[in-house]
């Protein structure tokens, strides 16, 4: 079981959270550019790290706002929270950046 | 909001209000009753700005809370409205007597403003938890950490209680504990939460609704 920590709610139980998948994966703004492979990239080809992860997660039995979550997933460690729209943490970044 | 006289609250059939005026055992560990008939409004808006915060405090004398899983207003919300916070541009607002909820007024403040109040009364069943062994109740179906250094008086939350969605507000030390719940999961909430209780010894008693002069919770036609 995870402690998930909701950038509001500070640190809650799994169970109020449901997983949106990987993070920083932006549908794209001009859909009318894209051809199908640059859609099958959106899409489907997900990272899927052994290690650091930068994930979404909403906090649906809470304040049912959308986050970000750096997590490991070999070790389940979470790393930190943060909010949609935010970069994320300078460690964070540095632990992909080598991975 | 269906009119009075056929407004019936989410736990009348389960004769709550004969209950608790049989004898019952003095040594209960655990006090339940309904709050049936209170008034809630959803209040959405930008809590960021001042002049949204201002609006909100003309009408109802007090500010929605900017801190998360706080409550603004007085414990008893028979003295007049509290301000629960759902989320960083939500709030829920919980008057004393339904026929006196503000939503019309505050509708009118915030016209100008990008904000939503909606009436959402009937919506949510509230449920008053109170006596020495209310947290053990609590503690048995809620992954919430309910002790009193993370969570205490004045702290409200959304979390999960026997799986059913709830708001959990504590109001005072004792503790007692005033729980929102959707109004089709109330009967079962209650049934989990009395049988819960049961090892503490129950009572089940008006005297919340009593104190806040609401009616019992059965309306007569």
């Amino acid at each position: 079981m995870l402690l998930i920590p909701c950038p509001w709610c500070g640190l809650r139980d799994e169970v109020e959270f449901k997983y949106g998948g990987e993070a920083h994966n932006n549908r794209p703004l001009v859909p009318d550019v894209h051809d199908d492979t640059a859609w099958a990239a959106y899409l489907f080809m997900k990272k899927n790290p052994k290690g650091l992860h930068l994930e979404r997660w909403v906090h649906a039995a809470g304040c049912r706002r959308w986050f970000n979550v750096a997590r490991d997933t070999v070790s389940n460690r979470i790393d930190g929270s943060y909010k949609i729209g935010e970069k994320p943490p300078a460690i964070a970044a540095e632990t992909e950046e080598s991975a | 909001m269906p009119d009075r006289y056929r407004r019936q609250s989410p736990l009348a059939h389960l004769g709550l209000v004969a209950r608790a005026s049989e004898d019952q055992s003095a040594e209960a560990g655990v006090v339940m009753a309904e709050c049936p008939f209170c008034a809630q409004t959803g209040l959405r808006g930008d809590g960021s700005l001042a002049r949204f915060g201002n609006a909100v405090k003309t009408v109802l004398g007090i500010a929605p809370p900017t801190e998360p899983n706080t409550v603004t207003g007085p414990e008893d919300f028979a003295d007049g409205a509290r301000i629960l916070w759902l989320g960083p541009d939500e709030w829920l607002i919980v008057g004393g007597d339904v026929d006196a909820e503000p939503s019309g007024a505050l509708r009118l403040a915030l016209s100008d403003r990008h904000a939503a109040v909606v009436d959402v009364s009937d919506g949510r069943a509230v449920i008053a938890l109170s006596g020495p062994n209310a947290r053990d109740v609590l503690a048995k179906g809620c992954p919430l950490d309910l002790h009193p250094r993370a969570f205490g008086p004045g702290r409200c939350a959304q979390t999960v209680l026997a799986k059913a969605h709830v708001i959990l507000h504590q109001i005072d030390a004792s503790p007692s504990y005033e729980i929102y719940v959707h109004r089709s999961f109330a009967d079962y909430l209650w049934s989990w939460l009395e049988d819960a209780a049961g090892e503490f010894g129950v009572r089940i008693s008006n005297s919340r609704s009593d104190r806040n002069g609401l009616l019992g919770g059965r309306v007569t036609p």
